[in-house]
């Protein structure tokens, strides 16, 4: 990639990224597109009933084909392009837009991974936006978000709790035979820099002065305990270490979300609400092709960028630069780099799961 | 292998058994209709809910991205459990050669046919995409078209899927054979129905085991993190089952013919009261080794008992599933109130309402607050949810109503099979 168009990529997705923040949610109603989108989702079984009583729609057709559809991972090439063609269809039917759904697989000698600068970034959320738009999540009822910006407050010390611990001296002594405090007062709450974030603040401006921010998304784990324990092998680690879900294969029994310790999965409760306008045409099959409802999704390092040698919208967007992300195997990555030079950590790494998303500080 | 000649097979008394049953399930007096009436007043909610659910998907229910389990999985969990407690009558009957007990065997096997029914119309009622089920279908299973892939030995949910189908296989095929050879007027054949009966034995307790592994192999999940919720499983399983059972051989005694020994029931209260001691030391570990060092592991278990950060939906279960299970163990201690069988029933159900409540509100749904990443949201089960729970309730305890009743025409001698009657209808 070239750096030029790099940078205009940048700029364009900032741009864009501004917009987003900005727009108010969308009031227009979309009752078509929600009966529509009604009629996707009520599945195979409605497509048996539209087959049973001889409609030949080709909808149905569709969704009866797709039902019958096998494990990505089992199908032939052959599978694999008609299960392309019949979504291409549906979508760019669907969305009013030429819609492609990418099948490029890993590269030999890529290994992705990814590094955060938690000493750049100042929580504006640009990457959640980006991330949004870039991936066709569920923009309401319900919205969903990949990247989830955590606010981690300071907490303080204070003079005044000094005395006020607890246990306060021995619970029969008498007055002034209190052999002191067991537990200091400031103990009873959070105090210095605690791990009690949240993740709905909403400043007039950030960086705020109180608190710091850790951005989290699905951390690609080496050992991902959410493959383990999917019963039908839906989710699973591709080769370039990306872990992906084939939204066809999903029963929605929600075990991967269970065992997730980073709370990086999204379950689409409803149908997912993507508005025409908004909808992203270029996908990729495991990446940001539109879900359908009863299916877990989450951050794939945008397959479909990435494969094709793109940065992930996250990246791109962030406007601090605290976003890197590259090929681990290659020494002269950004990310090999980091994890070269900086003092890197891993979330909850005494789970053993080996995330491939790294935090760092210059 | 030398058994299996042994079986005749006529399948004119297989045919006019099944006409027999089915006559038997549908009818009986107008209490017995009032009663199928007061289920199926559930049933027709339950159809509601499930189209609901269905057309709309999961929206419809009080989850969300933090706590993805709700009562569903909570009562299946718990069913999983009442199911394995067949095992309570199974076991002092073949093991112990127990011979007040062996006469009502079928009943306990009865019970675990219907709880596993429950059992597999709540997880499909969890399921995002029941309609994807096929899915599960092992590869190697002769089914065209319908290729599954089974993620096999790693997902313990696949492990779950296989012992709850094989033991409801095992129930059913014990009970209606037993049935069966029992109606035709013949001793069932040892050879084959022993060594069946054993492996259900064994097999109820992996059931529950399996499900408690569900749970307990998720380190994101600190509250079930530990070695000891198997066996906590187990244990209550084996007190709220055998209570229900009392309930049922209660009401089995009073409204029909079947003769249930009072020793029967008995030796059952005694294994409630002793499962019950047991749990209730069990809880009493658990919340020592959580709160003495209260780390943020514990926050679920604070959170549960105390409430946290303002919510306290489930302070009132844990303390009401408490209060029953300490209430009915210290009655049940006392040997003239555990033989009194008037009140014995309403015991049981203290026990069994108080089990419920500490595997659901008190187990299953505090394990997804907080969440991973510390956030406290608390969860309502829908209006939907509990049409559909109280529904599979119903279907159940249907279920179990209809083929206890054939039991107990089987057992009683009423249901014969009439050779010249059946050459009759020919
Ligand atoms: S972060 Fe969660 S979803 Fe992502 S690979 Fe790890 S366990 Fe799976
Ligand atoms: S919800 Fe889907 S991806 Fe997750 S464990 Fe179940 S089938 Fe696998």
């Amino acid at each position: 990639m070239s750096k030029d168009k790099e940078n205009k990529d940048f700029e364009k997705n900032k741009n864009e990224c501004a917009e987003a923040v900005a727009a108010t949610p969308i009031k227009k109603t979309r009752r078509d597109f929600l009966k529509k989108a009604t009629t996707v989702g009520t599945g195979a079984f409605v497509g048996a009933a539209a087959l049973l009583t001889g409609s030949d729609e080709a909808e149905a057709k569709t969704t009866w084909a797709e039902w019958f559809q096998r494990n990505y991972r089992l199908m032939t090439d052959e599978e694999k392009r008609e299960a392309v063609e019949r979504l291409e269809l549906r979508y760019t039917e669907e969305y009013g837009k030429k819609t492609t759904v990418d099948t490029t697989d890993a590269k030999e000698g890529v290994l992705f991974g990814y590094a955060l600068n938690i000493q750049k970034c100042i929580g504006c959320r640009r990457c959640v936006h980006a991330c949004v738009k870039e991936n066709n999540q569920s923009r309401e009822n319900t919205a969903i978000e990949w990247i989830r910006v955590i606010r981690m407050e300071k907490g303080h010390f204070l003079p005044e709790d000094m005395d006020k611990g607890s246990p306060q001296g021995l619970p029969f002594g008498k007055k002034g035979e209190e052999y002191g405090i067991q537990v200091g007062g400031n103990a009873g709450k959070p105090v210095g820099v605690v791990l009690e974030g949240q993740h709905y603040y909403e400043p007039e401006s950030v960086p705020e002065k109180d608190a710091f921010y850790f951005p989290i998304q699905c951390m690609q784990c080496e050992k991902p305990p959410c493959v383990k324990v999917c019963p039908v092998r839906t989710t699973y680690r591709e080769p370039d270490g990306v872990v992906v879900i084939d939204y066809n294969w999903c029963i929605g029994c929600r075990m991967c979300m269970g065992a997730c310790p980073y709370w990086a999965r999204r379950f689409n409760w409803g149908e997912p609400n993507l508005p025409k306008e908004d909808m992203n045409p270029k996908t990729h099959y495991l990446g940001n092709r539109p879900r359908m409802k009863g299916v877990v999704e989450k951050c794939t390092f945008c397959l479909q960028r990435t494969r094709k040698g793109r940065y992930t919208a996250c990246v791109e967007v962030c406007p601090v630069g605290a976003r890197k992300f590259g090929n681990l195997l290659d020494p002269n990555s950004e990310v090999s780099k980091i994890l070269d030079r900086k003092r890197v950590f891993r979330l909850r790494a005494d789970l053993n799961t080996y995330p491939k998303f790294f935090y760092f500080t210059d | 292998m030398f058994g299996i000649k042994k079986i005749d097979i006529d399948l004119k008394s297989i045919g006019s058994f099944a006409i027999d049953l089915f006559i038997c399930s549908w009818k009986g007096s107008l209490r017995y209709y009032m009663w199928l009436a007061f289920l199926g007043f559930f049933i027709v909610f339950w159809i509601y809910g499930n189209y609901q659910q269905l057309s709309n998907g999961m929206i419809v229910t009080g989850l969300n991205d933090q706590v993805t389990w709700g009562i569903y999985l909570a009562n299946f969990v718990f069913l999983v459990g009442v199911a394995a407690a067949a095992v309570t009558v199974v076991f002092p009957a073949y093991v112990y050669k127990y011979k007040p007990m062996k006469e009502v065997v079928l009943i306990g096997e009865c019970l675990a046919i219907a709880a596993v029914i429950m059992c597999l119309l709540f997880v499909v009622n969890h399921m995002g995409r029941p309609d994807r089920s096929w899915h599960m279908f092992p590869s190697w299973l002769p089914i065209p078209y319908l290729k599954g892939i089974f993620n096999w030995p790693n997902s313990i949910l696949t492990f779950d899927v296989v012992v709850l189908n094989v033991y409801l296989g095992l129930n059913a095929v014990c009970a209606f054979y037993y049935m069966y050879m029992k109606y035709i007027g013949k001793e069932v054949n040892k050879y084959i129905y022993i060594p069946l009966v054993f492996i259900a034995i064994v097999w109820a307790f992996s059931i529950h085991t399996v499900t408690a592994f569900l749970l307990n192999t998720m380190p994101a999940r600190p509250m079930w993190f530990h070695s000891m919720l198997p066996i906590r499983f187990i244990i209550t399983a084996f007190a709220a089952g055998p209570a229900l059972i009392i309930i049922a051989f209660t009401i089995i005694k009073k409204t029909t013919k079947l003769k249930i020994k009072d020793e029967a029931i008995n030796l059952l209260a005694q294994i409630v009261v002793w499962c019950l001691g047991i749990a209730l030391f069990l809880t009493l570990s658990e919340v020592v080794t959580e709160l003495y060092a209260g780390t943020e592991h514990s926050f679920s278990l604070q959170y549960l008992m105390f409430g946290m950060h303002g919510l306290n939906n489930l302070v009132i279960f844990f303390w009401f599933s408490l209060f029953a299970m300490v209430t009915s163990f210290v009655l049940l201690l006392i040997p003239q109130v555990r033989k009194n069988l008037k009140i014995l029933p309403y015991i049981c159900a203290l026990a069994f309402v108080g089990i419920w409540v500490e595997k659901g509100m008190g187990l299953l749904l505090p394990g997804f607050t907080p969440s991973p990443i510390g956030e406290f949201v608390e969860y309502t089960p829908s209006i939907i949810e509990i049409f559909n729970s109280l529904g599979n309730w119903a279907i159940g305890f249907m279920v179990f109503t209809m083929l206890a009743k054939c039991a107990v025409g089987i057992l009683t001698g009423e249901l014969r099979y009439k050779p010249t009657l059946a050459k009759g209808e020919d």
